[in-house]
């Protein structure tokens, strides 16, 4: 990594692209493809959030003369239970299996239990009556506290907890128990002199990605199927999809559309494998598209979670001993993002003592599926709340109380390794420096801090380089682009090879035009893809080179190439790469370049965030009134991506933190589903939110990156629930704060 | 069931359809004429992905009928900039990094064009609210104000 060099494309603002189809509506998405012949499917949905299916009659709906197909469970092969790593982190096969469709049990309000296919939408949706299901209703288990009590009705008769010392021998509705520790956390609470313990409450939100799921797919015997559909990876769409269909991947094309959001929701399949098997039955191109409804109640959504934590320090502010029982809820299938929770929970801090606990627990609420960051805001809302209360109780600044315990190169991390470089420190001091944290409050006005920490992630990435004849390019990659990331790519490209942008086109090809490129998440695409453009960069330089060698009888090594020039170092030749594109086929052929990698070394990210409201005492309205983002970037590719990164992640949690949740009835069905009653944060919500690009290095990569594209959602639960009690003096440890919620606060305090 | 058929114009063309009774102008517009740029994100009115002007005011186009599209004016993203020569509102919200994924981009870029017709001079505080309807998950807004403000600055600069 030279930190010296002079870059003449990275951290320019260019236009994307894939701007100008964005801008003019020509950009196709999930649900803007039609085939001919095409036929519509819908999918009939459990009116119970927890039930016995006893039987499914689909006799009549199969009569109806519009009707092409209708499928179940039992159409598609028997699986067996197993993990597999189709996208975002291990999925249980089995559990997908009956996720998309139900087998013998209705595990959430919404669960899908079968699904037809008819000539138009109308009449698909019409016969969905048509089918007889016999349900035997259960009663549900709507929260954490209540699915881990012994007494709870059981989701699973086959859950057995793991990660306990004996394996129990009763069924219950936590999958997994995982504890981490590190020092001795006994000694480090008798050490402290300040004890803080709290117990905090987040309640199941959505990812609220403005596009719904939608595909289009058409099932082909002998030749090849295809799947077009929005996705954050359509690689691992088709691995999923080929083993539930059981199926070749070679036999199997899935295109991504462009994406319209997904924040860790468009990581898993939900529609796919039903609409192959309708295609399969039918013989008909079949297009699904779910209503904002099924999104609410069939896809997503993040996990609710009931956490206690535990922190002691000294009267000087060391902290000794840092303690959490955090519980997420996962659904009504294993594999919420505890994991991570607890691995992410304390790592802001560089403290001797700590002991985490967690818990997946499952509970008749639709399979969560990541959420940006997946687990961190979470856990992390938790701790920061409680530092923030311990800064107030030792009277010590809640920047300084940070600095003096921040984590930073070579802290010991409670999941494994010591961190390399960091940027925390850096994104404190200029949070201390910045003219927010100067300005003075106003009456009813209320200020929060908080740290946020996520480790992003690398894996597989694949880019091909294609030269054309007449020295322009085109990068090939396997990221669908969620965010702007072509125009990274295209900056990268143009650094490593010296040519301009604008001759540089990057696509985003099917999984046939280019290997296995691992999701669209983690924050992983500008780090790793970023890296295998790098590659892809340098393999057609390195081929440039030995073209102009060969033409001007040189080695190799004689070859310098600078700025998109090959040049002689023993004479005064010059070829562009325009010049030897054009002769290549004198020369050896076309110029292609590529990049298959394994990314390792993806550079954590930090982020402080700063967070002013003003709280409307007569009727708890809270309004955000200054925001300031701080987050480290390693380098900034494309800055004003990364700023829309930062701001986009920072309102993402000021909706979790103020508004967001899943409101359900006593009988487990969710009484908001729709964006009228979950209440996303609107442009008249809020003011502009400030950004402040630290940028530490990631020494793992060519140019420093860091993924950016989660961290920015971690700090504001904490930073707007600590603005929001500074205001009314009572501490919000449930969250949404939300206006009942906060009047409530004040008007018991009053 | 009966179709109706309809003549309207949509984009300055003349367009004839046949249109369910039920089928909003969303469906319409996107299943039927193809021009997919108008977008659904819930279909309720919530979110303003669906955005189209209607006789020249700022409409839903998901809580249009098809059949009331019968002899009016209807405006979408297809008929705003082009090939030729983007809009100033399309090219400042390129320049400001105003989108993501894009999928709220054209109702947005509707919208604004609405609010600058009808206010061209516009405060932070009143684009804000005109723009309320209009749900973007990604950016956190700040840099589409950023790019109507530029915008409206720029089209009176023009004017
Ligand atoms: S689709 Fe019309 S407002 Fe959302
Ligand atoms: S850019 Fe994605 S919803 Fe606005």
């Amino acid at each position: 990594m030279s930190e010296a060099r002079e870059y003449k494309y990275i951290g320019r603002r260019t236009i994307r692209p894939d701007g100008f189809d964005k801008v003019t509506g020509r950009a196709n998405y999930g649900a803007d493809l039609s085939l001919p012949g095409m036929i519509w499917g819908k999918i009939l949905r459990s009116p119970y959030a927890h039930a016995v299916i006893k039987s499914i009659d689909s006799s009549k709906a199969e009569a109806h003369p519009d009707v092409m197909a209708v499928v179940t469970y039992q159409d598609y092969p028997a699986v067996s239970s197993g993990g597999f790593e189709p996208g975002d982190g291990p999925t249980d096969l089995c559990d997908l299996a009956r996720n998309i469709l139900a087998d013998d049990k209705a595990l959430y309000h919404g669960h899908a239990i079968a699904a037809i296919a008819a000539r138009t939408e109308a009449a698909a949706e019409e016969a969905l009556s048509l089918i007889d299901i016999d349900y035997e209703v259960l009663p549900p288990v709507m929260d954490v506290a209540d699915a881990m009590q012994p007494g709870s009705p059981v989701l699973h008769e086959d859950l057995f907890t793991k990660g306990l010392a004996e394996q129990p021998e009763k069924a219950s509705n936590i999958a997994t128990r995982m504890e981490l520790k590190k020092g001795d956390i006994e000694a480090g609470f008798a050490a402290a002199e300040v004890i803080i313990e709290r117990d905090f409450y987040t309640p199941t939100v959505h990812q609220g990605y403005i596009e719904p799921h939608a595909t289009t797919v058409r099932y082909d015997e002998d030749g090849q199927s295809m799947i077009w559909c929005s996705t954050q990876g359509h690689f691992d769409v088709r691995a999923s999809t080929a083993k539930l269909l059981s199926m070749d991947l070679g036999k199997l094309k899935v295109i991504a559309s462009e994406i319209g959001g997904g924040f860790g929701g468009k990581t898993t399949v939900y529609l796919e494998p039903v609409a192959l098997m309708l295609s399969k039955k039918s013989g008909r191109p079949v297009k699904m598209v779910m209503t904002r409804d099924e999104v609410f109640r069939a896809s997503g959504p993040g996990s609710a979670t009931r956490s206690t934590v535990k922190i002691g320090a000294k009267k000087d502010g060391t902290i000794t001993a840092m303690q959490a029982k955090l519980c997420f809820e996962a659904g009504a299938f294993k594999g919420s993002p505890m994991g991570p929770g607890c691995m992410t929970v304390f790592t802001p801090y560089d403290v001797e003592n700590i002991y985490i606990e967690g818990y997946d627990v499952v509970v008749n609420k639709p399979k969560v599926a990541a959420y940006r960051a997946p687990g961190a805001p979470q856990a992390e809302f938790a701790a920061e709340m409680v530092i923030n209360e311990l800064a107030d109780e030792l009277n010590i600044d809640p920047i300084e109380l940070r600095l003096q315990n921040a984590a930073k190169e070579g802290t010991q991390t409670v999941y494994g390794p010591k961190l390399k470089a960091v940027g925390l420190v850096e994104c404190l001091e200029a949070a201390k420096n910045s003219p927010h944290y100067k300005q003075a409050l106003a009456e009813n006005q209320g200020r929060g801090l908080a740290a946020g920490f996520w480790f992003n992630i690398g894996g597989q990435s694949s880019v091909i380089i294609n030269m054309n004849p007449d020295g322009t390019g085109t990068i090939v990659e396997g990221n669908p682009d969620i965010g702007g990331s072509r125009a990274s790519m295209q900056l990268m490209a143009a650094e490593e090879l010296g040519i301009d942008v604008s001759k540089l086109n990057p696509i985003v090809a099917d999984t046939e035009h280019v290997p296995y490129s691992a999701t669209t998440g983690g924050s992983r695409t500008t780090f790793a893809t970023g890296m295998a453009v790098i590659e892809a960069a340098q393999d057609v330089v390195r081929q440039m080179k030995e073209r102009a060698a060969a033409v001007w009888n040189v080695t190799v090594e004689q070859v310098d190439w600078s700025d998109g020039v090959a040049i002689n170092t023993a004479g005064e030749d010059r070829l562009t790469a325009a010049e030897i594109c054009q002769g290549a086929d004198r020369t050896g052929g076309q110029i292609s370049g590529r990049g298959n990698i394994n990314a390792r070394g993806a550079g954590p990210s930090f982020a402080v965030h700063l967070c002013d409201v003003e709280v409307d005492m007569e009727t708890g309205k809270t309004a955000v009134v200054r925001y300031t983002a701080i987050q480290d970037a390693g380098k900034a590719i494309h800055p004003g991506y990364v700023e829309g990164q930062y701001q986009g992640g920072a309102v993402q949690g000021i909706g979790w933190a103020l508004n967001e949740e899943y409101i359900y009835n006593e009988d487990g069905v969710m009484e908001n589903a729709g964006f009228l009653d979950y209440r996303i944060p609107l442009a008249s919500d809020l003011p502009m939110i400030d950004t402040i690009i630290v940028e530490v290095p990631n020494a793992f990569h060519p140019f420093g990156v860091r993924g950016v594209g989660e961290t920015g959602i971690v700090p504001p639960l904490a930073a707007v629930a600590t603005a929001v009690s500074d205001a009314i003096g009572v501490r919000m440890t449930n969250l949404p704060c939300s206006p009942p919620r906060v009047l409530k606060a004040i008007q018991d305090t009053a | 069931m009966t179709k109706t058929h309809v003549t309207t114009t949509i984009n300055g063309e003349v367009t004839e359809f046949l249109c369910e009774p039920g089928a909003t102008l969303l469906a319409v517009l996107r299943n039927e004429l193809q021009l997919t740029g108008t977008k659904e994100g819930c279909g309720t009115g919530d979110c303003g992905a669906c955005s189209v002007t209607l006789n020249g005011r700022l409409v839903c186009s998901c809580l249009v009928l098809g059949v009331e599209a019968e002899g009016a004016e209807i405006g979408t993203v297809e008929g705003i900039g082009g090939i030729d020569k983007l809009h100033i509102i399309q090219e400042k919200f390129l320049e400001h990094a105003a989108l993501q994924c894009g999928i709220c981009t054209p109702g947005l870029i509707v919208s604004t064009k609405a609010l600058l017709a009808e206010n061209p001079e516009p405060t932070e505080k009143e684009a804000r609210y005109y723009l309320a309807g209009n749900l973007c998950r990604c950016t956190g807004y700040d840099k589409i104000i950023r790019a109507v403000m530029d915008s409206a600055e720029a089209m009176r600069g023009d004017a």
